[in-house]
């Protein structure tokens, strides 16, 4: 009883983590068809945006409230990731569309760009670049429709982000001065201090649970349901899924598909930045966090079936439970008896990194009987 | 500037020919080795050509066929310039030979196993997965977790095949020989650069005939192929095969070359490098594959020794350009008549800013349109070129 107890635990937590970086991917990749290879540095954008964060919060002026500091960065993990997506999705995904491998390829691109950035450039201006392009673009909505009419559009344009870069500035020295880590261009690996609340495990009924898993499960699946409740209940879900369903029809019908692919991206991109505050709770943030979650990811959604939210959780547990039944010899604990070939095979795949290589080749052979994943889409088409 | 027809092609050939040649006389062992290794690239680059370019099978592991070819001669040279085990067995307190490692002792053996193991495995997954209809980013998604299921287990394994660290070359013996000495790198120059010649004919031949117009036909339209009656799984396999092949053979000749063969060459960004430089040079053309693999590669420790950290940004900065700007890559740029419409372009951009602008100043104004003007009249006879401007025109005189 322990013993599942544990492997379920152990495996809920792997499979959460999986999860909550593979749930804005399934709605990227899943509803838009787009490959977003720089997934995993919008999950690296958002741990540092926790990294970030959670220095703020150590300043005198925030430090009473230096517990409840993993909530705000949750959100601001989210509105920074998701700006970035919503800018490479303008300036670059927008112009491929249709074209997957393109997509792949150029995303591929940003996410060089990205790494390196962060390697070359000091965490408090990139905070900042992030920061006057949100101020930008709420600004513009901030004006009113009379001003924009009376002067010529150019110059509105232009002074609308002459305050933005203003506000960068000003928001550079502000991080730069009071926070001198984050002055300089540092490539090395980062760690956030969890709050006192979340250090050492949760008794009950004699099993102990670490409580930064359970605050990541926790995270997991509010925003499972989040997302569930947005897709389904809230007018920008049911655009958004008609599209999916069918993109000319939609268009005809008055949806603007611009905007929901938008609106879309925004939120899968907003999404593995709260992935990155799951990711940053456990264990170091680097420029290449994001290289460890993407093809995991990407095997995930494949897994479970593209378009299928559900799919997506089943597939993220059951790699979590394999995983953890065979990088820990759980098998072998629970057999000892067991004939010495199938006990050599056994322990041969006991270490993460040769659960990883059995339970990628499993999927790859899963794939072949079914391409489509575990629930495939409906439908016909010509192949 | 078309490249097809430009009489001055055999002058180049002669002129790279000849380059190639004189190369290991004139600059050192360390440059050398350096281009040697450009001109490996240079050959499992044609292979992502072929499968991506010519039948658009985008494969991100062509890294695991390319380490396998890699592993087979270091493990060859290791076993047989030691006498009993290779040293780094000794750390791992390994007593006898893996099993499968025992056949690497042979010379025959290894020569086959280069190319074969690497054909071998490229026919097994190609066949699987062309077989259930898997394609596009499925395919693309599939051959990158396939290389992640053998950079962890090869990384993991310090005990079978000295994982994380790799297999050094330059302190063991081919046929008695140095493998690090500067004679014996020379001779691996000329073979490697005879090798890609040797493969960029096979490739050439291959995609010259009928086979090569249905790689196209596959790229361009699966379903249509198969209704015509011609089965894509047998040649997209045959495809992916070819690709594996090659990526194994310059993955022996690179490791040479290089001195080490490791895990890092199958970590997902270098088998995505490998896009980048079909993608810049020209997909679908044979020479722009070579080419881009050899001078982006070039360039890429050119500008990694003088401003380390740059060829990350540059890199990225290419790919985004590639399939924003230009998709068809640079040969095929040319080969579209790409230089001039860029010059027709500019002046055509050239007249909206003058009417647009009025108030830049006229000297200015005039001598861009000079500029522009005297190159084009330079470039051969003025063409007719299609183009609808502005106005509405169907046809722009030049």
């Amino acid at each position: 009883m322990e013993l599942f107890v544990d492997i379920l635990f152990n495996g809920i937590s792997f499979g959460s983590v999986y999860l909550i970086a593979a749930l804005g991917l399934a709605i990227v990749f899943g509803l838009m068809g787009v490959i977003n290879l720089a997934h995993g540095e919008l999950i690296m954008v958002g741990a540092y945006s926790t990294f970030v964060t959670q220095l703020l919060f150590k300043e005198p002026f925030l430090k009473p409230f230096f517990g409840s500091y993993i909530i705000v960065s949750i959100f601001v993990a989210f509105i920074f990731s998701a700006t970035v997506g919503i800018l490479l999705e303008r300036l670059i995904i927008k112009r491929l569309y249709g074209n997957p491998l393109e997509t792949l390829l150029g995303t591929w691109g940003v996410s060089l760009f990205l790494q390196q950035f962060v390697r070359s450039f000091s965490l408090s201006f990139g905070t900042s670049v992030i920061i006057s392009i949100i101020s930008g673009v709420s600004l513009k909505n901030i004006f009113p429709k009379s001003i924009k009419e009376r002067f010529n559009e150019k110059y509105i344009r232009l002074s609308n982000w002459i305050i933005p870069i203003f506000i960068g500035i000003l928001s550079n020295n502000f991080l730069a001065t009071n926070i001198p880590r984050i002055r300089r261009p540092d490539s090395r690996l980062v760690d956030v201090t969890s709050p006192k609340w979340m250090r050492g495990p949760f008794e009950i009924y004699g099993e102990s649970f670490p409580k930064t898993r359970l605050v990541i499960i926790a995270i997991t699946v509010i925003s499972v349901i989040a997302v569930l409740i947005f897709l389904n209940l809230t007018e920008w879900g049911i655009r958004i899924r008609a599209v999916t369903q069918n993109r000319s029809m939609s268009e005809c019908l008055g949806i603007s598909t611009k905007k929901v692919d938008t609106i879309t991206f925004g939120i899968g991109s907003g999404l593995a930045g709260v992935a990155g505050v799951a990711v940053s709770l456990l264990g170091s943030v680097g420029p290449d966090v994001g290289q460890l979650y993407i093809v995991p990811c990407f095997m995930v959604v494949v897994l479970g079936g593209v378009g299928n939210i559900l799919g997506t959780v089943l597939a993220s547990f059951g790699i979590g439970i394999l995983t953890d039944i065979f990088a820990s010899g759980r098998l072998l604990t629970l057999f000892p008896n067991a004939p010495s070939f199938v006990f050599n095979t056994l322990n041969f795949f006991s270490t993460s990194s040769m659960a990883v290589v059995l339970i990628f080749s499993l999927i790859v052979i899963f794939l072949q009987f079914k391409p489509q994943g575990l629930f495939p889409q409906k439908g016909r088409t010509v192949e | 500037m078309n490249l097809k027809n430009l009489k001055a092609k055999n002058y180049i050939w002669a002129i790279i020919s000849f380059l190639i040649i004189i190369m290991p006389f004139i600059v050192s062992v360390s440059r050398l080795k350096i281009l040697g290794k450009s001109l490996a690239l240079g050959i499992v680059a044609l292979g992502v050509d072929l499968s991506w370019g010519y039948t658009g099978l985008l494969s991100l592991g062509q890294g695991i066929f390319f380490t396998l070819g890699g592993y087979a001669i270091a493990m060859y040279l290791q076993l047989n310039s030691s006498i009993g085990l290779p040293n780094f067995f000794s750390l791992y307190d390994v007593k006898s030979l893996p099993f499968f490692w025992e056949p690497f002792r042979s010379t025959y053996f290894t020569f086959f196993a280069i190319w074969l193991i690497p054909g071998l495995l490229a026919f097994l997954l190609g066949y699987l997965v062309f077989r259930n209809r898997i394609k596009g980013v499925y395919f693309s998604i599939l051959t990158q977790a396939a290389l992640l299921v053998f950079y962890n287990g090869i990384n993991s394994q310090q005990k079978l095949i000295n994982g994380t660290n790799g297999l050094p070359t330059p302190n063991t013996k081919l046929f008695g020989y140095l493998v690090g000495d500067p004679t014996t790198q020379k001779f691996f120059f000329y073979i490697t650069a005879i090798l890609l010649l040797l493969s960029y004919l096979f490739c050439k031949w291959l995609v010259s005939k009928r086979f090569g117009r249905i790689l196209i036909a596959i790229r361009d339209d699966e379903a249509r192929v198969r209704f015509s009656g011609y089965n894509p799984v047998v040649y997209k396999t045959i495809i992916f095969t070819v690709a594996g092949i090659l990526a194994g053979i310059s993955g022996a000749l690179f490791t040479v070359q290089a001195d080490l063969i490791s895990p890092q060459y199958l970590l997902p960004p270098f088998s995505i490098e490998m896009v980048i430089w079909v993608a810049v040079g020209g997909r679908g053309t044979l020479i722009g594959a070579v080419f881009g693999a050899f001078f982006v590669r070039l360039f890429a420790s050119l500008v990694s020794s003088a401003v380390p950290g740059a060829w990350l940004f540059i890199q990225g900065g290419l790919f985004i350009l590639v399939v924003t700007v230009l998709p068809q890559g640079i040969v095929g740029w040319m080969n579209e008549n790409g230089p001039k419409t860029l010059l027709i372009d500019i002046s055509l951009k050239l007249d909206n800013f003058e009417k647009n602008f009025k108030l830049l100043p006229l000297p200015l104004k005039n001598l861009i349109k000079f500029l522009v003007k005297k190159s084009l009249t330079f470039s051969k006879k003025s063409i007719t070129y299609p183009k609808l401007d502005h106005a509405g025109k169907e046809e722009v005189e030049l």
